[in-house]
């Protein structure tokens, strides 16, 4: 048998057996993303409305620095977070790191740029649309921001799914401030990780496999989304996301 | 004293705007006093919007001096109206909502607004999904609950059938003839931009002619329609009259 169809034989397997380590990893590894994405949407959902709709000096400086931000490794993120949460470094005294708060920091951390800057775009749309009209009714650039945000919820939720997927299938923040402790912050990812290195490419496969289902399962969410919205609002417009594993 | 019919509710002195290196207004003076019903008419680009943007706030100026009497309530109606992702009660409420009234007494404001426009029974429904006609009385009726004393449309019709076209004009004649927050001795302010000069004709008390962002005649509708006209303009009432 291949490794291919091994590895698919072994993931049906895994997923229909009620091996309680694997559905602790995936368990863990859906709580420690949802917890990052619902910290980070709650600051870069503001955040990101209202960089779409304020206008202040050194604004395309921020703008640029949070695209910037875009395409930071997560490797790079975990070793920033790392230095943090180390005994010597400023939050060490927390005694995070290597626990379930320090990969749900870094993940935050990670996914914080993606949710500002989509929710940026999507809300700058908005206002250049319809802003005038909000102004002429006497909303103010805040008040506006989060009226458009709302406004705009189907397509942010769109936002929130992408992050998440963007969460979920990092490995290089985790695995540095998680350190992959069996049992205790072993995450899909980094068990992929580990077990290629140790040459077991079925159970790797398998779990990227899971991983991938996983993913799967959250565009299909999205896809329903949005034929929601086309059936409630008559309209399909919005920034078009979808999540990559 | 401000508000009173024979003062002027907006005073533009030589008013001139640029969007970039492209102007929008050039040099524009004049006065609209309360009571009036203007109709600013010309091609596309004359810088019909421009004006009433300026005179609504939204849009900055250049050069030239710009009084309007802030005590008066201002509406603004544009061609294609927002409406919010919810239901047209709840638009309704929100203009209410953002000049202060309780969110529980917007509401119920925007049902009687509503019930002005005849669509108390859609009051529910998503704002979204009604037809341009709906959205744009939705609208009317969300300025409407505002009690303004001056009334800004931007081409309000311009973008709906024949018969919603007349809903919404004599919605406009119906707001005209009634006052705002000043009190009953303050009728509303019309301020109009059309490219409909049958509209012109039965809504307007004065019409001012702008071509490229100039102010080129600015005429009691009557002399508009029969008496002399600058050479432009005369050609763009006989194109558009046909």
């Amino acid at each position: 048998m291949s490794t291919l169809t091994e590895s698919a034989v072994t993931a049906l397997q895994l997923t229909l057996s009620s091996d309680p380590v694997l559905w602790t990893i995936v368990g863990r590894s859906l709580s420690v993303s949802a917890t990052a994405c619902l910290l980070a949407c709650g600051m870069g959902l503001v955040l990101g409305a209202w960089l779409g709709v304020a206008r202040f000096v050194g604004r395309g400086a921020v703008l640029a620095v949070l695209n910037t931000l875009l395409a930071v490794p997560s490797v790079v993120v975990g070793l920033v977070v790392y230095l943090v949460l180390s005994r010597s470094g400023p939050l060490g005294s927390l005694g995070w790191l290597f626990s379930f708060k320090a990969m749900v920091l870094a993940q935050a951390i990670l996914v914080l740029p993606v949710v500002t800057a989509l929710t940026r775009q999507v809300v700058e749309d908005a206002e250049r649309a319809h802003g005038e009209q909000l102004r002429s009714m006497g909303a103010g650039p805040l008040l506006r921001a989060l009226l458009l945000a709302w406004d705009e919820r189907y397509a942010l939720l769109t936002v929130l799914l992408a992050s998440f997927g963007r969460a979920i299938s990092e490995v290089g923040a985790v695995m540095i401030v998680g350190g992959n402790i069996d049992g205790f912050t072993r995450v899909m990812t980094t068990a992929i990780a580990l077990e290629t290195s140790k040459g077991d490419l079925p159970l790797a496969l398998a779990l990227g496999i899971i991983l991938l289902a996983v993913v799967l399962a959250l565009n299909v969410l999205i896809a329903l989304l949005r034929r929601w919205r086309e059936r409630v609002d008559g309209s399909a417009s919005g920034t078009a996301v979808g999540v990559a594993a | 004293m401000s508000g009173l019919p024979d003062t002027p509710w907006a005073d533009l002195r030589q008013v001139t705007v640029r969007y970039g290196r492209v102007p929008a207004l050039e040099q524009v003076t004049l006065c609209i006093t309360p009571g009036e019903r203007v109709a600013l008419v010309g091609a596309n680009g004359s810088g019909k919007s421009t004006l009433l943007r300026v005179l609504n706030g939204l849009a900055g100026t250049q050069a030239g001096g710009l009084h309007c009497d802030a005590t008066l309530r201002q509406a603004m109606l544009f061609q294609r109206p927002h409406m919010l992702r919810t239901s047209a009660q709840n638009n309704v409420a929100l203009g209410l909502w953002l000049r202060g009234t309780r969110w529980r007494d917007a509401r119920l404001q925007a049902l009687t607004a509503l019930q002005r426009v005849g669509l108390q029974d859609i009051a529910a429904q998503n704002a979204r999904t009604l037809s341009g006609g709906q959205q744009q009385r939705v609208a009317l009726a969300r300025a409407w609950a505002l009690r303004p004393d001056v009334l800004l449309l931007d081409e309000p019709t311009a973008s709906l059938d024949p018969h919603a076209k007349r809903e919404v004009e004599a919605l406009m004649a119906d707001f005209a003839a009634s006052h705002g927050a000043a009190g009953p001795a303050h009728p509303v302010t019309m301020v109009f931009s059309s490219h409909n000069l049958g509209q012109v004709k039965r809504l307007a008390s004065r019409v001012i002619y702008l071509e490229h962002g100039r102010l080129v005649a600015d005429l009691p509708v009557h002399d508009f329609f029969n008496g002399p006209l600058p050479e432009a303009a005369r050609l763009f009432v006989k194109g558009e009259l046909g």
